[in-house]
């Protein structure tokens, strides 16, 4: 049986592609006489509709954080495409990147790291404003502490510092930062990962709010993935530079086709004793490789617990095909075996 | 039945700060077993670190162990002259840090740094020292050990850092290990394989095991007792199943339903806890969560509750327990979302 849920994914369906990232790569140059690179995005491809969450999972080395970065024009791309409402962020230049920037904002992780402590909060909020001549005098002042409000802070707190503020507070300053341009899409990457337990609810709650109320986007990046399940309509799943599985956050828990997701999710510890008595989380062999020279073929066949190799796993590198349940994506030769598998030996959460 | 392996008994903690006083430790007193594995759980500034440093006679400066007992085997660790501590945190006692490279000597080559650890103790010879450094590092899975003993920390991984951690902490067979936070800053598919690591040294060496931890979650996987700690207090304690269904005290209580599950789809929003954790200079009167909680009566505000038997085994700190909270006063939804939920409940029924 499964659990009567709201599936938020299907009434959005028919909501229109804000952004389509079309075969990017991120290559940084490592220096030295072999003219290496770590590939840190290397050829990903996906699409997020209007007014839907999708998270990004994957873990450290992943690459998920750098594709963040150039999603958002922070990083310029190696290669290929990143289409915002149907324009190329990776051709634009000067004004005109200016302008959709406005649209595409991000949230960091380090609430503590990603605000000037010599600014007060007033003027980090204002930055973006001022920065695009939106606002002057009392009509800023006002936006200001709108957008205070709008993030549950005390709006006389404009001419306080960063330091005043707990972490939790500090993030609420950085959201705020972030709606000052009333962007549509908004990167959040690992927005909770630094905050306690208690305050990461609140923040979550927040994020929640305000999609409602801006028919914001997101892209959530995140490890934590029972972070990325509760806020997501779609997840996706990188390892090693690449996406291995996209699937409806139901399905990918409760289908997931990738030997990586199933690996990834039976590592996970949940907070009931009874469960944690039977889990057994699938071992992955070794450590994840140097993405300087990823290995042939399918980049996770030297960690795969169901890996043909040699063969065709070790020799082809599996396309991002359509496996599972409609809408579920996976670059696996033998895409879902091990989650059949698994489900009957594991006591994975199964429909 | 056996004596306890470590009694704490009215332990105080407290940081002399030109703020004032800060109440890291507040009074707590606990019990762990032989063989028996604890969670300390609670948010930073909870007390559970320095409850821990506390027990090893850690604490930094400006704080000192004020009153209280610590026993370990009958033996008070806070009446210890500094010769007796040093024997007892490198025999009896190991701890594992959260962030496994500060505590690695970086300039040593990590097969040295657990023969330093058994040396520095005098519990083996230098021979027998020495041919323990292998077999310890394959107990704690780290590949090809000969080879890798002769690695540096930095040519380890994260989780082969925190492996070799572990390696050191057992090299004296100590019969407690005290693990804080072992497992934050890693991988979860790393985090697994700690976890699995811990699990198996407390069956097969039979170690006593104390988890400090914000995470749930870590506690259900590894832990048999759990002890809730806010504001320097234990606010609940008991076996770990018993407090899982029927957590009394309302900060428990917020806290098993403040974090999302991945075993469970949910469709309602996460119980937030409102505010922030207390100033641990100027503490609030009566019971220290009473500014957070959402069941609070009148009495809350003026009188701290004392720890209270609630079912066999489990304490709670609290005026009213959550047994006496009707369903419906649990419940945090806003009007809009019910009427939002019941929208979708209405397509869902139309189109299925």
């Amino acid at each position: 049986m499964k659990v009567a849920e709201a599936p938020p994914s299907t009434e959005r369906r028919v909501d229109p592609v804000i952004l389509r990232v079309d075969n990017v790569y991120k290559h940084f140059p490592v220096g030295g006489l072999g003219g290496g690179a770590v590939r840190a995005v290397d050829g990903v491809s996906f699409e997020i509709r209007r007014g839907e969450t999708l998270g990004l999972v994957g873990e450290s080395g992943s690459g998920k954080s750098t594709l963040g970065r150039v999603i958002t024009a922070l990083h310029p791309a190696s290669g290929g495409h990143v289409f915002f409402e149907g324009k190329d962020v990776t051709k634009l230049r000067g004004g005109k990147l200016r302008q959709i920037r406005r649209q595409l904002q991000i949230i960091f992780q380090d609430p503590f790291a990603s605000l000037d402590p010599r600014m007060t909060v007033g003027e980090i909020i204002a930055e973006p404003l001022d920065n695009y001549g939106l606002a002057r005098g009392r009509q800023r002042q006002l936006r200001i502490q709108e957008l205070l409000r709008v993030v549950g802070l005390n709006p006389n707190f404009t001419n306080r510092y960063p330091h005043e503020f707990s972490g939790g507070q500090r993030q609420r300053i950085g959201i705020a930062k972030a709606l000052a341009l009333n962007p549509s899409l908004i990167v959040c990457d690992e927005p909770v990962s630094a905050l306690d337990v208690s305050i990461q609810a609140q923040i979550i709650n927040l994020l929640q709010d305000l999609q409602r109320e801006f028919n914001l986007t997101y892209l959530f990046i995140a490890h934590d993935l029972a972070v990325v399940r509760h806020i997501s309509n779609r997840i996706a799943v990188m390892y090693l530079g690449k996406i291995v599985e996209i699937a409806d956050r139901l399905d990918i828990y409760d289908r997931p086709q990738h030997p990586y997701t199933s690996a990834l999710l039976s590592s996970i510890p949940v907070p009931d004793p009874r469960r944690e008595a039977n889990r057994e989380p699938i071992p992955l062999k070794g450590e994840i490789p140097s993405p300087v020279n990823p290995p042939s073929g399918c980049r996770f066949h030297t960690r795969c617990p169901i890996a043909r190799v040699p063969g065709v796993c070790s020799e082809i590198e599996p396309p991002l095909v359509a496996h599972g349940r409609p809408g579920q994506v996976a670059a696996c030769h033998f895409a879902g075996e091990l989650s059949a598998r698994s489900a009957t030996e594991a006591g994975l959460p199964s429909a | 039945m056996a004596a306890p392996l470590l009694r704490v008994e009215d332990l105080r903690t407290q940081f002399f700060t030109s703020r004032g006083i800060v109440h890291a430790v507040d009074g707590i007193s606990f019990n762990v077993n032989r063989g028996e594995t604890v969670g300390i759980v609670g948010e930073s500034g909870s007390g559970k670190t320095m409850t821990a440093f506390s027990i090893l006679r850690l604490v930094p400066d400006p704080g000192r162990i004020v009153s209280g007992r610590i026993l370990f085997k009958d033996q008070d660790v806070v009446q210890m002259n500094d010769d007796d501590v040093r024997e007892f945190r490198g025999n009896d006692v190991a701890m594992i840090f959260q962030d496994p490279m500060t505590s690695l000597n970086p300039v040593t080559k990590v097969g040295t740094q657990i023969d330093e650890a058994m040396t520095a103790h005098e519990r083996f010879s230098k021979k027998e020292a020495q041919a323990r450094i292998i077999p310890l590092l394959q107990q704690v899975r780290i590949p090809e050990a000969a080879r890798r003993a002769q690695d540096y920390p930095h040519q380890f991984s994260g989780g082969m850092r925190q492996r070799a951690m572990i390696a050191m902490g057992l090299s004296n067979e100590p019969e407690l290990l005290i693990a804080d936070e072992p497992t934050t800053a890693l991988d979860v598919t790393v985090q697994a394989q700690i976890i699995q690591l811990l699990k198996q040294l407390n069956r097969d060496v039979g170690a006593a095991i104390i988890l400090i931890t914000h995470n749930m979650a870590l506690v259900a996987s590894l832990c048999q007792r759990i002890i809730v700690m806010y504001a320097g207090r234990i606010v609940e304690e008991g076996p770990v199943e018993q407090i899982f269904d029927s957590p009394q005290h309302p900060y428990t209580w917020s806290l098993l339903r403040s974090v999302p599950r991945v075993d469970v789809a949910r469709a309602e929003r996460l119980v937030s806890i409102k505010g922030l954790p207390p100033d641990l200079v100027r503490l609030p009167p009566g019971c220290k969560f009473h500014p957070r909680c959402r069941f609070k009566i009148e009495k809350c505000e003026r009188e701290e509750p004392p720890l209270e038997e609630v079912a066999p085994n489990q304490v709670a700190r609290c005026w009213v327990m959550m047994r006496n909270v009707a369903q419906e006063q649990r419940e945090e939804t806003k009007a809009g979302e019910v009427s939002r939920e019941a929208a979708t409940e209405l397509k869902q029924a139309g189109s299925g």
